[in-house]
């Protein structure tokens, strides 16, 4: 043998030390770089993105722009299937957007608008507080994000939102360029070739864009609404009272999905 | 110990390769299913959960149940129940290990469960329920084998075996409780979202788990020279009946503050399990079989005469699994997710290779269930003889 017990745990209990001074070496030698590398990891701290959404505005014309500018820009497939259905932002009625708001009486604007529901962005998202490995978790900027390369796939964060905002990849998303009956609808996947597609079994939903954000740049849906109804959408910052948004959440009139559970939702739709 | 295991009649070899048929084609159809992913079961978009997760539940409440013969035993000295704590621990032991297979099944990317250990998430309600399922799975398998090798010898177990057993009561409590705080702190489901959620999770553990440990008891009888005894029988059987009146009035419980408060989201997924939400009714028979059959343990567990004769006595059994089975294998998972956010219906019903997957899980469990019986059993047909 070339080390006895003795000297083992000499080198054993001296590393063991060393190991625990990392930190301590880090603050004394470069004080505050441990601390900025790992805020780094929380970018946009203070900042709160939220969405409204004018009702009014909202026709045939802006959901399929919006639509399809998202689940383009992140390889989002049509899997010809309501039982595996993914969608990150999607069309969806009065009534069944705001269940048990409706009355009879209620006027055909409101009966008949088309409401585009997403991921709301909960500043007290259950989801994150549900989900076994941190796969899904909240930014410093409120931000509701979703790993799909640690999802295990348990499945917890859809019981957990009820906004239904998340899809699960019941089978291998990638499947449409191979399937001959999926081919057809989806031309040219992956859209976006900057854009990872998903495996299966995890789960993903949308992420207000935070790759473009990083860039300065604003979430797609909004850019491709605002091009043919503009003001339909803003997108801004809440925690800045002169920011647009809040300007127009102080003028107007919003309502919030299921503002009573709790999860304070960060869409709002104006009426 | 495990001698005892390769010894046995026909008969154990028979049902032994009989399980191994169930579980090799389980085990084919999982292949298919890891293959294919989950998309080969009737789970969806809106029903996220199904028959799965539903086993898991019911069978967390079929191994929390050992601690019915356990408590009595070792709090209240209850010398009679000495004979059978490890049947008791044993059925624990594989209900556990069908719990942990159920979960595993029902994961889309089951190759990283380790994630779970490797970023381990206090404030999810799953992680403390792999902490509380894999601590109660060794607490058993610590507890019956040492308990049942001393047994063998002629010895008493170590001491430290009985801190073990004391920390295994409040534990089974905890596995269930768990459990039901899985479901019952999710917001916008109204069907779990309710605070006896776990007390009536509790209560259907404690009539399913000893009514299955009590048919166990029969067979056993019958099938070996070791005798579980006529009043171990017996008090399982007014255990049974408090747990399942228990759980009847905890139902009872739902329904009135649901139908007298008038809320439509508490009312709905009763409407759909009972009576069908928009034109979708599958649930309804099965809703009514088990309200049925629960009418009939009842009444068969409350008539003393009934309850304290054997044959009555299993049929109660057998009612009081298939009400809650359906309950809580069936019921309750598609029920919470029935409606879905939107108040719109969707169908779920478990697809062929789900149901044999599921009977895979089953009869590994079962498998392991025999095998611990026949060890059990035949020690103490040794020790007995």
């Amino acid at each position: 043998m070339g080390i006895d017990r003795r000297a083992f745990l000499k080198i054993a209990g001296l590393s063991t030390i060393l190991g625990l001074g990392g930190k301590a070496a880090f603050d004394i030698l470069a004080p505050g770089e441990l601390e900025a590398s790992t805020n780094a990891a929380s970018p946009g701290a203070g900042k709160r993105w939220a969405m409204a959404i004018d009702a009014r505005l909202v026709d045939d014309k802006v959901i399929s722009e919006a639509t399809s500018a998202c689940h383009r820009h992140h390889n989002v497939p049509d899997l010809d299937s309501a039982k595996e259905e993914i969608k990150w932002i999607w069309e969806e009625d009065y009534e069944h957007s705001f269940p048990g708001h409706q009355h009879e009486f209620i006027g055909d604007d409101i009966k008949h608008a088309k409401f585009l529901l997403l991921c709301n962005h909960c500043s007290n998202p259950p989801c994150c507080r549900v989900c076994p490995t941190k796969a899904t978790w909240q930014r410093a900027d409120g931000i509701v994000m979703m790993d799909p390369h640690r999802c295990v796939g348990c499945r917890f964060c859809m019981a957990a939102c009820p906004f239904g905002a998340r899809s699960f990849n019941w089978g291998d998303p990638r499947r449409v360029t191979r399937v001959p009956e999926l081919v057809a609808k989806n031309q040219g996947f992956p859209y976006n070739k900057d854009y990872p597609t998903r495996a299966k079994g995890v789960v993903e939903k949308c992420t207000f864009c935070v790759d473009l954000l990083e860039k300065g740049e604003q979430p797609l849906c909004m850019t491709a609404a605002n091009k043919v109804k503009k003001g339909s959408f803003t997108f801004g910052d809440l925690s800045d009272p002169e920011s647009p948004i809040r300007s127009l959440l102080r003028k107007r009139y919003s309502l919030r999905r299921k503002f009573e559970l709790g999860t304070n939702p960060n869409v709002f739709y104006l009426i | 110990m495990l001698d005892t295991v390769l010894k046995g009649k026909q008969g154990y070899w028979g049902w032994l390769i009989f399980l191994l048929a169930i579980m090799g084609v389980g085990l084919g159809c999982y292949l298919y299913q890891f293959q294919e992913g989950l998309r080969i079961t009737g789970m969806s978009r809106d029903v996220s959960w199904g028959f799965y997760i539903a086993q898991f539940t019911y069978l967390v409440g079929v191994a929390a149940s050992g601690v019915m013969v356990v408590l009595p035993y070792y709090l209240h000295d209850y010398k009679a129940f000495g004979r059978i704590t490890i049947l008791g621990e044993f059925l624990a032991i594989a209900a556990v290990t069908m719990c942990i297979l159920f979960i595993f099944v029902d994961l889309g990317n089951p190759v990283r469960i380790m994630n779970v250990l490797l970023y381990p998430t206090p404030n999810s309600i799953l992680f403390w329920d792999m902490i509380v399922l894999n601590g109660y799975l060794l607490l058993n398998l610590f507890i019956g084998w040492n308990v049942l090798s001393a047994e063998r010898k002629g010895t008493h177990y170590p001491s430290w075996v009985k801190v073990l057993i004391y920390i295994s009561i409040p534990w089974a409590f905890s596995i269930h409780t768990v459990t039901a705080f899985l479901y019952a702190g999710l917001p916008g489901r109204h069907y779990w979202l309710s605070a006896i959620l776990a007390a009536r999770f509790l209560a259907s553990a404690f009539c399913s788990g000893p009514a299955l440990l009590l048919l166990l008891c029969l067979i056993v009888r019958k099938v070996s020279k070791f005798d579980p005894g006529k009043e171990q029988i017996r008090t399982l059987g007014g255990i049974i009946a408090y747990a399942m009146l228990l759980n009847v009035f905890f139902f009872i419980l739902e329904l009135f503050t649901a139908f007298y408060s008038q809320i439509p989201g508490h009312m709905h997924s009763f409407q759909f399990l009972f009576s069908g939400l928009e034109g979708h009714g599958r649930l309804a028979p099965w809703m009514w079989t088990a309200a049925g059959f629960a009418f009939v343990a009842v009444l068969l567990l409350v008539i003393p005469a009934t309850r304290r004769k054997e044959d009555t006595l299993a049929i109660a059994c057998v009612s009081v699994i298939i009400a809650t089975w359906i309950d809580k294998g069936l019921g309750l998972v598609i029920g919470g997710f029935t409606p879905n956010p939107f108040d719109r219906v969707t169908d779920y019903w478990p697809t062929t290779p789900e149901i044999l997957i599921t009977l895979g899980v089953w009869a590994t469990g079962f498998f392991i269930l025999t095998v611990l019986y026949k060890m059990a059993v035949s020690i103490k047909e040794e020790v007995g003889a």
